[in-house]
């Protein structure tokens, strides 16, 4: 009998060796796959195991982490001052993911990114206490303050950036929301969450970034820089070949101006300063729709901006004649992001050189130590240094004697250009209110800022980039002057 | 005295009793045990649990206890069973009490039951019961060939033991328990060692009549009806009504276990393709019409499949998660998440803990000391003298070998989960008892088998035909 038993012996040991194969093929083989999957709630109670680390501004934490009971998540994330700054950070939600900052840094913030390994590991000897890294934000809190409190219970998003180095200073949404409301995964959250979902006026939409309008006449600045560069015009001060009326290439339709204003003939200067359409619309159907793109694309239309949040792309379209000179005025398929138009403000503060804008300026390890640095660094330039100072003293004049005198501030240049954008079928809808500018002191400009507000409550004829936006940026300029 | 140096596995004569390695070996499993209690209080409570010395003295005195019965009634026993069983009933103890810590299992036990109830204190008692039963077997068997007088009692008893479940309620989709009170005993667990002493019995007597009165057909040997007859009656009949139970685990074992005993029995590999036939006939007859095994067989081709569908099927996905998770070093007692799985997470399941907190390393432990039981088991076959202790023997090892592979190989996904008990570490009453009577019976065969020679009866020509020098 003993033949069959050592056979049998040998059965039991392949039945072991069996098991043992699938052990090894489990947690070796697929160990990392296992443990990512999103079916794995383990990844989110790691996650939410430890502090998370902290996005800061002005080197104060803008986040925070507070202990949850009743669930195995143990931490959930808290922001101070929440709708303000939940277009910079996002969220980050025990039961809804996260987005944003929040979403994109998730490495650093919860100290699991490969550049940690080595503190991590430090600290799995020394015992300490597993800790996210830091974000440093290039954000200036002041004018955050400033941007969120002009745009108030207005609808409507501002940017503002450093155009000497692309640092993005101001980046606001209204109306806006508080991730700290759904931030954990009780029922209550829950609640929160679903309600901000349901709200039509889509208080979780990052306007800053994320939302295209019709610039409206802010575009002029990019029209008149691409009439400078492509040297269809090189004296700002001499005769344009504009009629009035101008007649729209092709069609019938006559351009108008708002208002009865002198635009025949007007200089580039003048036709800026009082917000020419026949002058600008006839610039963009004389250089034609591929140099008008090329232009629009120099300033960052047409292409999605990584800050590192993305932005939607702006477009500058391709299009018939007829289009191609509306879209010259901000109208027609032309649409631009709030970031976009504060890029064209500073790229002509800037001498013509656009850089790119960031929102990161460092990464921490838990220990504080730095472990990334950003770069400034050139996207393009989209003038000559000559002619972005023409346009420099176009726009000035804009604020000095034109539609932006709302924007002036004592004792410091302001260059700017106002935009009542129209929009809906047959432009039955409201304006949209634009403002772009920028301010400039002895050390060249610190700060180039993009307003637009999208006001439902004001009357049709209050709608003016000048009345309405112009303000916001003021007080935006200001803060950032002032903090220096 | 010389000694005589034996080439066969029997080592009959002289062979060291091994008593004190088994001493060393035992402290070695209780010390291990012991360790692993104090790691959990420690990565759970950040401090040294305060039942440790009660669990410590309380194993201690288990195992001391088994040791001595083994030191007096089976001396030559074979020295590994003991400290191997002991070694998993004590880390089976500690994965208990670690998940019965779990604040999400006892969140889940309010809102299901309105109250937890911890299981180690339970383990422990069962434990000791346990210990008790295999002292009994150890006191009372002297022989095991006295098993061979109950062939047929142990046959009534086993179908008895089978069909008792039909008459109480079916507890999470399986009749298989019987409840007495607040008392519950799963029989199949006994069943298990009663059918294969049935099995031993009958086989020894019927070897021959099975292996050499067959008539040939279609090149296979087939024996004559009225030896396979019985048999094959009392085994179908079992494995109906488990199936009817919906025990699938327990029904795959039996199948297993009287293939295995019929080949040893008869030397003929004929039985092999017979088995491997009729369990491919049986699997897909059983899958036609049980949608529960259907079910089964679904999660197991894809596990995650059930996230998506809503099904209640996501044991397999938690469980394999569970491993993956654990990696190669696993993330230390206490600290893994193995309780996600929730119902059964201490039971069936129980070895998914070990995978995730253990890792790897801690599962590939785990398996060989099960493949080490199951090795001395046979070995033990090998070097049983009589047929009766080899078929109880292999009969046994067997049951024990392929227990593992379907309760293991379930949990893992390797084949459809089934549903049965890890022995020694899943927390159950039964399979514990069970499996330590088990182990008992085991340690007496391996006893005889060990057991040196008797010398020689001095002759009484001796004295006469000395020579007597002046």
């Amino acid at each position: 009998m003993n033949k069959p038993l050592r056979r049998i012996a040998i059965f039991c040991g392949v039945l072991i060796l069996a098991l043992l194969v699938r052990t090894n093929y489990l947690q070796y083989v697929r160990a990392d796959e296992l443990n990512t999957r999103d079916e794995n709630r383990r990844v989110r109670i790691e996650r939410y195991a430890h502090e998370r680390g902290d996005i800061i501004v002005d080197g104060k934490a803008i986040t925070g982490s507070a202990v949850t009971k009743g669930s195995d998540f143990k931490y959930k994330r808290v922001w101070k001052n929440g709708p303000m700054w939940a277009p910079v950070t996002g969220y980050s939600s025990q039961a809804f993911d996260a987005s944003q900052l929040e979403s994109l840094e998730d490495g650093i913030l919860t100290g699991n990114d490969d550049q940690l390994f080595f503190d991590r590991t430090l600290s799995m000897f020394t015992g300490e206490k597993k800790q996210g890294g830091n974000v440093v934000t290039t954000l200036n809190a002041a004018a955050q303050k400033a941007a969120f409190q002009g745009l108030g219970d207005k609808k409507g998003a501002v940017a503002a950036i450093d155009p000497q180095t692309g640092a993005i200073l101001a980046l606001a949404s209204t109306p806006s929301y508080d991730p700290s409301t759904f931030a954990g995964n009780s029922d209550t959250d829950t609640k929160a969450w679903q309600k901000l979902l349901k709200d039509k006026d889509k208080p979780m939409l990052n306007r800053a970034l994320r939302e295209t309008y019709p610039p409206g006449s802010t575009f002029k600045v990019v029209t008149a820089a691409a009439a400078l560069e492509n040297g269809l015009y090189t004296d700002i001060d001499g005769k344009t070949d504009s009629p009035l009326p101008y007649r729209l290439p092709q069609v019938s339709t006559v351009l108008q101006n708002e208002g009865n204003i002198p635009c025949e003939n007007a200089s580039l200067r003048e036709a800026l300063r009082m917000s020419c359409n026949t002058v600008f619309g006839k610039i963009s159907d004389d250089l034609g729709n591929q140099k008008m793109m090329d232009e629009a694309g120099k300033f960052g239309f047409n292409k999605e901006i990584f800050t590192p949040v993305r932005a939607d792309a702006s477009i500058y379209p391709k299009d018939n004649r007829p289009q191609n000179a509306m879209a010259g005025i901000g109208q027609a398929s032309n649409r631009a992001t709030p970031l976009q138009m504060a890029m064209v403000a500073a790229a002509v503060a800037n001498d013509g050189k656009l850089m790119q804008p960031y929102m990161v300026a460092e990464r921490q390890a838990p220990n504080l130590d730095v472990i990334y640095t950003h770069e400034k660094e050139q996207l393009s330039q989209p003038l000559s240094g000559e002619n972005a100072q023409k346009l420099q003293q176009m726009m000035e004049t804009v604020v000095k004697s034109g539609t932006g005198t709302n924007a002036l501030i004592d004792g410091v240049t302001v260059g700017g250009k106002t935009g009542t954008a129209q929009h809906g079928l047959n432009n039955s809808e409201k304006p949209y209110a634009w403002f772009i500018s920028y301010a400039k002191t002895d050390s060249g400009s610190p700060v180039a800022v993009a307003v637009v507000v999208e006001d439902s409550q004001a009357n049709r004829d209050d709608v003016s980039g000048g009345g309405l936006a112009a303000p916001i940026a003021r007080d935006v300029m200001k803060a950032v002057i002032d903090n220096k | 005295m010389s000694v005589v140096t034996n080439t066969t596995t029997i080592g009959a004569i002289d062979a060291p009793s091994r008593r004190n390695t088994e001493l060393g070996l035992m402290a070695f499993a209780i010390g291990i045990s012991v360790f692993a209690y104090a790691n959990v209080g420690l990565a759970i409570d950040g401090e040294l649990p305060s039942g440790m010395l009660g669990y410590g003295l309380g194993l201690i005195l288990l195992g001391g206890v088994a040791h001595l019965v083994v030191r007096k009634f089976a001396p030559y026993a074979d020295p590994l069973l003991l400290p191997l069983a002991t070694l998993l009933n004590g880390l089976g103890l500690v994965l208990i009490w670690r998940l019965d810590q779990s604040p999400r299992l006892i969140q889940r036990a309010k809102s299901l039951f309105g109250a937890f109830s911890p299981d180690a204190p339970k383990q422990l008692m069962y434990s000791a019961i346990g210990v008790a039963l295999f002292v009994v077997v150890l006191m009372v068997l002297k022989d095991h060939r006295i098993l061979q007088r109950y062939t047929y009692i142990s046959m009534a008893v086993a179908l008895v033991l089978l069909i008792l479940p039909v008459f109480f309620p079916a507890v999470n989709g399986a009749k298989i328990w019987i409840s007495l009170g607040p008392f519950s005993i799963q029989p199949g667990e006994f069943a298990k060692i009663i059918i294969a002493v049935f099995f031993s019995g009958y086989l020894m007597v019927k070897r021959d009549a099975l292996a050499l009165a067959s008539r040939r057909f279609m090149g296979l040997y087939l024996p004559r009806g009225r030896d396979l007859g019985p048999i094959l009656v009392i085994w179908g009949l079992s494995i109906l009504i488990l199936v009817f139970e919906t025990d699938l685990g327990t029904s795959l074992l039996f199948f297993g276990l009287f293939v295995i005993m019929l080949y040893v029995a008869t030397e003929r590999t004929s039985w092999i393709v017979f088995g491997l036939l009729m369990s491919a006939a049986g699997a897909v007859g059983v899958a036609t019409f049980e949608s529960h095994v259907q079910q089964r067989v679904d999660a197991w081709m894809d596990p995650f499949a059930c996230y998506t569908t809503d099904g209640a099927c996501q044991q397999i996905g938690d469980a394999i998660m569970s491993f993956g998770s654990g990696g190669t070093l696993g993330t230390g007692w206490g600290q893994g998440n193995s309780d996600l799985i929730g119902f059964a997470a201490n039971a069936d399941f129980i070895l998914s803990t070990v995978g995730e907190e253990l890792g790897l390393a801690g599962m590939m432990a785990v398996l060989l000391i099960y493949g080490l039981i199951v090795e001395r088991g046979v070995r033990t076959a090998l070097a049983a003298r009589d047929p009766f202790g080899k078929l109880l023997a292999i009969g046994l090892s067997g049951a024990f070998a392929i227990q593992v592979f379907v309760v293991a190989g379930g949990v893992m996904g390797l084949i459809p989960l089934t549903g049965m008990t890890m022995p020694f570490l899943a927390a159950g009453g039964s399979s514990v008892i069970a499996n330590w009577a088990l182990i008992g019976i085991l340690i007496r065969i391996s006893d005889t088998a060990r057991r040196p020679a008797p010398a020689p009866a001095p002759s009484s020509d001796a004295e006469m035909t000395q020579v007597v020098r002046p």
